[in-house]
């Protein structure tokens, strides 16, 4: 059954190491060999370390032979997306400016995942410095969807989407920026959630945009992403605007949503995401595919109602002020003095020289698009009509949630407008890259927890529903998520990721 | 290329100028403005370091709470109002010692706001308004190599020290100062005097001039007496001495002059100030300067200082300087010329210092205005840096007012203790230095003195009292000056009399 053990939820794996009915080197390896087998196709890792993930299954293994007490995910293999800063192991962003380095300390997050006894399968790929909605922005290879290796993964945590949905790994770590878990999440079937801004740390995560990014859990299903979360979560004084709270239940969260009984929750469908009168760019098929799941949801007793956003229209132009202007300065760091690439320090030429030729050839385009565009939003006289509108923007739309969430418990719409697309389809457009964001920033730009959950397939491509909760009520995000898992899962008689394992075995 | 320059009091009947400074401090906290660094001074370099401060990919900062507190101390001091709520911003620009290719700075939204600093000068009080005090991280050191001028220009390489990265920097911005007229130079450096004399007593910063925890930005400008506008400033970086400050001043507004009889324009810019000639030159021009492109900083939340917590950080502020001095001159019973002088002279602690061990005030003035004060000036030190304690100051006044020593002695006993040998006590014992009493030794002196000059002894019984000096005279030769004169004119007296 060992080639079946990548087919598995990480719960039920874990399940089976506690039980001693498998053993964490005998996973990891089932792993490696299905890396070595589909990532030649997949791109989803632009580092995999075998031998080092094998001694420390090893060790776990050992430990547990011991009778150690290990906690529920020790053994666990993980994919960690290559944002994440790991000790001794190579961190590049997705991009060439940080090849080869290494650095020398852990983020929290991997900290925490190691502590919690998991084992590093690799580093996953990328749009460089997370910029990008396809992974075709990786400055190493594109990454491709399992499910039609022509089309994108989404992005920008495409590596990690592929390597989750394509049975390279049994769950990985992302980080959304502007939608970079939810979207990849929805194109490749699987569970991706953004947790509350602040509720999980960023100290390590390569910042993209500081005031907007969040890390969080990519699963193949709504409890394995809710235990991820959980071993993640929580305040870290490191991180200055991490939040000092408790780390909601999650996991129970998750269990009571899979009961089905959602009587009494008050339920939001956005019309400015996919309703009457902005339908533009959508799918008809992620449309009737999400119509149906909020008829779903009401049927398991929710009580469903439409609700008006109107300052959502204007997230677009606000997040492609906001995030480009933060990632202008975030990324000024990168000069070629200190680590990673360095490019014309030949002796003839000045330290700006030198600076200037490293960003020149560090940079991929997008990147540079982004710095430029960021950097003229903060110039002098310019600030406040773009940067500073922004803002207001952005105070505007977290009023729109204030207002909606008054009367509703969750708010629901699509994940990403359209499913998955063909690689290099959009490259040369990059105002149609930006809108498969479209449904993903108002979230982002208030802070708020938001999750994606496979809710079917349109042109047999996976489509995903997008349930928003107020801050710090990530709970109300798994329960929902959960009960339309359950209930589609039930309906269908498979779990959603068969379908793929069906269509290719492994 | 030197610059033409007006003498001094001939461009004062024309000009008149505007001060202004920006001045940083480096706090003396024990860890750095946003990790957990130490901030030693000197140590080796790149050793109090961490991914933080050296602004590695995806190292986050966190806010030092005891930096706040001393900056909202530092306001509180000048008489500042506190922001309830402000943030800090990024200062973008690129130079290898900012590791994060900005500074965390503060910009539009300052902690502290609204102050005055009243400085005096020639017994006339000019008010300097403080209009910000904010705080932000200083940057490294770079280290240029291989060059004659230790400059970046003929340099082979530059190193960069990052120990100095991080650690929290005070910046005092002053409004522009008029009305100084000539005292603008001197009312510059007493102002500069005053702000390190109350960061030092609240004890936020070791404020070293040489070590550049303080460092000065003075901006200077002329305008033509009477004209409505000021004139175009130039700031001249890094100047790090009081001295400095004041020839900086004068420097610029000789300069100026010359450039603005001339018929030019002052041009706006950056200017260096160089400490072996006393002149500056200039750097960058203002008018092609970067666009640091400020922006609130969004890996840090906001700061917002309690009331009660600013109230309690108000009442425990110490005496300030200004307080402190008016009270030591009132229980003292100087006048305000004789203050000036002792704090001019740098000896107003030291004073203080040896009137707690005992000393009374006019014995502690004497001694470290007169006898110290000589032997720092012969060996070209501050009197601060003298090895003699204010209390071993208060035991020599007292071996000197119980007849232990007398004056003469008191310089010896001094010798002793500056040599390391000890307390004056020690000394005293050690080198036998004593006041001799009625003892053998001296009693044989005295009869010595008395046989070896009868025709002296003549005179003075023939009513010639005068001549006693003589015999006094030859008694402190045999005693090598140990015995107190009083006491051997006595027994010289009572024996002459008596034969
Ligand atoms: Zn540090």
């Amino acid at each position: 059954m060992t080639a079946d053990l990548t087919t598995l939820d990480a719960a039920e794996l874990g399940r089976r190491l506690a039980a001693g009915e498998a053993g964490s080197v005998e996973l990891t390896r089932a792993y490696l060999d299905r890396i070595a087998e589909q990532d030649e196709t997949l791109g989803a890792y632009l580092h995999v370390d075998a031998e080092a993930a094998l001694a420390r299954a090893a060790e776990v293994d050992a430990a547990r032979t011991a009778g150690e007490e290990l906690g529920p995910l020790a053994g666990l293999p993980v994919a960690l997306k290559d944002v994440f800063v790991t000790e001794g192991v190579p961190t590049t962003s997705g991009s060439r400016i940080l090849e080869g380095w290494r650095p020398p300390y852990d983020a929290t997050v991997a900290a925490r995942l190691k502590a919690a006894g998991t084992v590093l399968l690799g580093k996953t790929n990328m749009d460089e410095f997370a910029m990008g909605s396809s992974t075709e922005n990786s400055a190493y290879r594109p990454a491709r969807n399992p499910w039609d290796p022509d089309r994108i993964p989404g992005g920008s945590s495409g590596g990690s989407s592929a390597a989750v949905a394509g049975g390279l790994a049994p769950w990985a770590l992302g980080t959304d920026t502007g939608g970079s878990i939810r979207q990849p999440a929805a194109v490749t079937g699987l569970v991706g959630h953004k947790p509350t801004y602040g509720s999980v740390s960023r100290y390590g995560l390569i910042a993209f945009s500081s005031s907007l990014d969040q890390a969080g859990p990519m699963a193949r299903t709504v409890r394995d992403a809710a235990l991820l979360h959980e071993a993640i979560g929580g305040h870290d004084p490191r991180d200055s605007t991490s939040i000092d709270a408790p780390v909601p239940l999650l996991v129970g969260a998750a269990e009571e949503g899979a009961r089905g009984e959602l009587a009494g929750l008050r339920v939001g469908v956005v019309r400015e995401l996919g309703g009457d009168g902005h339908t533009d760019g959508y799918d008809a098929g992620v449309l009737d595919r999400v119509r149906e799941t909020v008829a779903l949801l009401e049927g398991m007793g929710a009580d469903v109602r439409e609700v008006s956003c109107p300052a959502f229209d204007l997230a677009l132009p606000a997040y492609y002020l906001i995030a480009p202007s933060e990632a202008s300065s975030n990324l000024a760091r990168f000069e070629g003095m200190r680590f990673g690439l360095r490019v014309g320090d030949d002796g003839s030429r000045s330290l700006e020289e030198v600076m200037s030729l490293t960003r020149e050839q560090g940079f991929g385009p997008e990147v540079k698009r982004r710095i430029v565009l960021g950097t003229y939003a903060l110039s002098a006289g310019y600030y406040d009509a773009y940067y500073g509108q922004a803002q207001r923007v952005r105070t505007l739309i977290t009023r729109d949630f204030t207002a909606a969430f008054a009367d509703v418990d969750v708010l629901v719409s699509p994940t990403s407008p359209t499913v998955a697309w063909p690689i290099g389809a959009r490259v040369d457009d990059p105002l149609a890259m930006y809108a498969a964001d479209l449904c993903t920033l108002p979230a982002s730009l208030a802070g708020l927890p938001a999750i994606s959950v496979p809710c079917g397939l349109a042109e047999g491509l996976p489509v995903g529903f997008q349930v928003m909760a107020p801050a710090l009520a990530d709970d109300r995000c798994y329960r929902v998520a959960a009960a339309v898992e359950a209930a589609l899962d039930a309906a269908r008689g498979t779990r959603f990721l068969d379908q793929l394992t069906e269509r290719t075995p492994a | 290329m030197s610059d033409t320059l007006v003498e001094y009091h001939e461009l004062l009947t024309r000009y008149e100028p505007v001060v202004g400074l920006e001045t940083h401090v480096e706090l003396g906290t024990a860890s750095k403005m946003f990790c957990g660094c130490a901030t030693t001074f000197g140590a080796e370099p790149n050793t109090q370091t961490c991914p933080v401060c050296l602004g590695l990919p995806g190292s986050l900062p966190v806010v030092n709470a005891e930096a706040i507190a001393a900056t909202i101390r530092i306001g509180l001091a000048l008489g500042c109002r506190i922001a309830s709520w402000c943030r800090f911003a990024r200062k973008n620009y690129f130079y290898p010692d900012i590791p994060k290719g900005f500074q965390t700075s503060q910009y539009d939204e300052p902690l502290c706001t609204a102050g005055h600093l009243d400085v005096e000068v020639d017994g006339e009080t000019y008010r300097v308004e403080i209009e910000r005090v904010h705080l932000e991280e200083d940057t490294g050191k770079n280290l240029h190599v291989g060059g004659s001028t230790g400059r970046i220009h003929g340099a082979s390489h530059s190193l960069v020290d990052f120990n100095r990265a991080g650690i929290p920097l005070v910046e005092i911005v002053t409004r522009p100062i008029p009305g100084a007229g000539a005292r603008a130079p001197e009312v510059a450096r007493a102002y500069v005097a005053e702000l390190r004399d109350i960061v030092q007593s609240l004890g936020a910063s070791d404020v070293r001039m040489e070590q550049g925890s303080l460092r000065c930005d003075v901006n200077t400008s002329l305008a033509p007496i009477g004209s409505l506008e000021w004139g175009t400033r130039t700031e001249t970086k890094n100047v790090n001495s009081l001295r400095s400050v004041e020839r900086a001043v004068r420097y610029e507004m000789r300069r100026q002059a010359a450039v603005l009889d001339a018929g030019s324009r002052v041009r706006q810019e950056t200017r260096h100030f160089h400490e072996d000639t006393g002149s500056t030159s200039p750097g960058r021009s203002k008018e092609e300067a970067t666009d640091y492109r400020y922006f609130p900083e969004p890996d840090l939340v906001p700061v917002a200082p309690d009331e009660e917590w600013v109230a309690a950080l108000a009442a425990a502020l110490p005496e300030l300087p200004a307080a402190r001095r008016a009270r030591l001159q009132q229980e003292w019973g100087l006048s305000g010329t004789e203050m000036t002088w002792l704090v001019n002279a740098g000896a107003l602690g030291l004073v203080e210092a040896t009137v707690a061990a005992g000393a009374g005030p006019a014995d502690a003035r004497k001694w470290w205005l007169g006898e110290l004060a000589r032997r720092a000036n012969d060996a070209g030190v501050e009197l601060t840096a003298l090895a003699v304690t204010p209390a071993q100051v208060a035991e020599l006044g007292r071996l000197v007012a119980d007849g232990t020593v007398n004056d003469k002695l008191a310089r010896q006993v001094l010798d002793g203790v500056l040599a390391g040998e000890g307390d004056p006590a020690q000394v005293v014992r050690a080198r036998g230095l004593a006041v001799m009493g009625e003892s053998d030794e001296l009693v044989a002196a005295v009869e010595e003195a008395l046989a070896g000059n009868p025709d002296v002894v003549a005179k003075v019984q023939a009513g010639k009292v005068a001549a006693l000096g003589a015999l006094v005279g030859a008694v402190m030769r045999t005693t090598r000056g140990k015995a107190d004169a009083a006491t051997v004119k006595r027994m010289l007296e009572e024996r002459v009399a008596g034969s």
